[in-house]
């Protein structure tokens, strides 16, 4: 287990300031090889303009971010290489279909037109939607969408993978199927950082960051948050932080 | 270069799907190429003339009548008060006055010499100098006539001593249409290129997919070659139909060279499409890309020489087309088509464009952040 405790994600006093405004107070945290990451926080605690800067979106102003082995200002393209992104805006093309959304974003991550099949037609074959691979993404409903909005993310078998509430306004039934998605790719060693606002889920991460005002105020796994707080649950936890 | 198949192989199924982009591409140029050759001219075909005939004699009336014949004009009043004419104008009935003076006639016998006016509105300066053309030609001819008919010499009609004889080059009907249609197949494959290019982009930040894109290792370059080529395609078919509506329904002539137009319309195109995808990167939504593109559209049009000879223009104007894309494919197509310049006769023209490509396109690339 030497392994697991390797850190794919560094991050030492990582600020971020749009203007006079601190979106990212000095962070400081590390995500461990393979683990589920939940980045919890208010609306507006900075999760995002983190996410972002991780994932090559975003220039940090200062600190140190290392994903993946590599510095986000100088090695920007050698990050992506090796990261998946799911952004809170949906993010595959409407007017194309499944199939051809998926062989899009193959193509743009370098993969061989041999591996691109294949892969989607296992893909397909595990969401079950073989019949509608022909169908534009626009006449499929939300819980949908997401989910092969999130499998499109991890085609290139990223070493990370960035969530930016996945789960956002899915049904209960389909957040379940999502989650057991997400194990399913944390089970295949992709590591998941995952932001969210559903208390529940944070109990599924390994560990979990809570942000507030754009400081992380918690950083552990939810049963030591717990304590740590003195909360029955995360619900409790995160309400005590954000109040 | 793989991953440009791929950006390619989208943005063709995404333009070939949405229903209104086939007809907008070619349905509607070919409707405006048929309207606007027809309406854009400058021809004089139907000027109203009001008569105001104070001698009454057989000269005045046979000058009249000299306008009467010619296809050109109608009579739209006659008087003997110059007032009254004046009044016509100033209504917008009539476009000038023939004004032949009490004596008219007397003169020309006695002293050999007379007067005729002419009142001409100026409101339209580039009409009203048509109409002194048109007129001046109609009453010198009319002299000739006389000078013979007075003389009673018939030998005197060859008394031309000097005989100017024009002959128009290249154009030798001086056809409008002829010289109209390539300039307006210019403004047509232009506005279609610039503005599906700087939309494209734009719309992919609306949406929200640019920043798919923009976590994926895809190179700045291979994405706007990405995003250039579909519309650079679809341009060069443009002109290809634009120029098969117009040898059918025009007849306009095609004397230079094909590939040397579709080479040169490459350059241009590269700059058109730099221009849009520049527009792209620097705007946030569609709106903005509309607004900027329509001022400098409006702007280049207007400058480029399809309607006024860009040598009649002041020096700072003229200046100013060195960075007008239009200017220089309005001269060249008209060059290629219309007199079959080679390539060293347009090289000039080539090779600024080639320069402002380069430019327009390294700005583009620079400009694409994949990083916020």
């Amino acid at each position: 287990m030497l392994k697991h405790t390797d850190n794919i994600i560094e991050v030492k006093n990582l600020v971020k300031k749009f203007g006079s405004f601190v979106a990212n107070d000095n962070l400081t945290f590390n995500v461990k090889k393979g683990e589920i990451f939940g980045f919890l926080g208010a609306n507006g605690a900075g999760k995002t303009t983190a996410l972002r800067i991780l994932s090559g979106l975003s220039y940090p102003t200062s600190g140190e971010v290392t994903v993946a082995g590599f510095d986000v200002y100088k090695e920007g393209e050698k990050v992506k290489k090796n990261i998946g992104y799911m952004s809170q805006k949906f993010s595959l093309y409407e007017d194309l279909t499944v199939r051809e959304n998926i062989r899009f974003y193959g193509g743009i991550y370098g993969l061989s037109n041999k591996y691109i099949k294949e892969k989607t037609e296992s893909l397909l074959e595990r969401l079950k939607m073989k019949d509608i691979q022909n169908s534009l993404i626009k006449s499929l409903p939300l819980g949908w969408k997401q989910k092969i909005a999130f499998s499109v993310a991890i085609f290139h078998n990223p070493k990370i993978v960035f969530l930016d509430e996945p789960t956002g306004g899915v049904d209960p039934i389909t957040r379940r199927d999502f989650w057991e998605m997400i194990y399913e790719a944390s089970d295949s060693g992709i590591t998941v950082f995952v932001t969210t606002h559903y208390m529940d889920e944070a109990e599924y991460c390994d560990r979990v960051s809570i942000m507030d005002q754009g400081r992380i105020e918690g950083l552990d796994t939810p049963g030591e948050l717990k304590k740590q707080f003195n909360a029955k649950n995360m619900d409790e936890v995160f309400i005590k932080i954000a109040r | 270069m793989r991953k440009i198949k791929y950006i390619l192989q989208k943005e063709f199924i995404q333009i070939f799907r949405n229903k209104t982009m086939l007809p907008m591409i070619f349905g509607i140029p070919i409707l405006q190429l048929v309207v606007l050759v027809h309406a854009a001219t400058l021809e004089m075909k139907s000027i109203d003339m009001y008569v105001v005939d104070k001698d009454l004699s057989s000269l005045s009336h046979k000058l009249i009548t000299k306008f009467d014949f010619s296809p050109f004009y109608n009579f739209s009043g006659v008087s003997f008060s110059i007032d009254e004419a004046n009044e016509a104008i100033e209504k917008n009935q009539a476009d000038f006055i023939i004004h032949i003076p009490y004596g008219f006639e007397r003169d020309l016998i006695r002293e050999n010499s007379t007067k005729v006016q002419l009142l001409i509105d100026g409101i339209n300066g580039m009409a009203a100098s048509l109409i002194y053309a048109y007129s001046s030609t109609v009453i010198s001819d009319f002299n000739r006539n006389i000078i013979v008919d007075l003389t009673q010499m018939p030998a005197i009609k060859d008394l031309n001593p000097i005989a100017v004889e024009t002959s128009y080059w290249y154009n030798p009907e001086l056809n409008y249409k002829t010289y109209m249609l390539p300039g307006i197949l210019v403004i047509l494959v232009t506005i279609i290129s610039m503005f599906l290019a700087a939309m494209n982009i734009v719309r992919e930040k609306e949406i929200g997919t640019i920043e798919q894109l923009n976590v994926t290792p895809i190179g700045k370059i291979e994405f706007i070659v990405g995003k250039l080529v579909p519309f650079l395609i679809i341009a060069l078919l443009e002109l290809a139909f634009g120029l098969v509506v117009g040898k059918i329904f025009f007849h306009i002539p095609i004397i230079g060279s094909l590939w040397l137009l579709f080479g040169f319309t490459i350059v241009y195109l590269l700059v058109v499409l730099g221009i849009g995808l520049f527009i792209s990167t620097i705007s946030s939504t569609q709106q903005q890309v509309m607004f900027i593109c329509f001022f400098f559209m409006l702007v280049f049009i207007l400058m480029s020489g399809i309607f006024t000879p860009t040598e009649s223009m002041p020096t700072w104007a003229q200046k100013v087309n060195i960075i007008n894309p239009f200017y220089y494919f309005m001269r060249v197509i008209r060059m290629i088509l219309l007199k079959g310049s080679g390539f060293w006769d347009i090289s000039h023209e080539f090779f600024s464009l080639l320069i402002y490509a380069t430019i327009m396109l390294s700005l583009s690339v620079w400009r694409y952040r994949k990083v916020a």
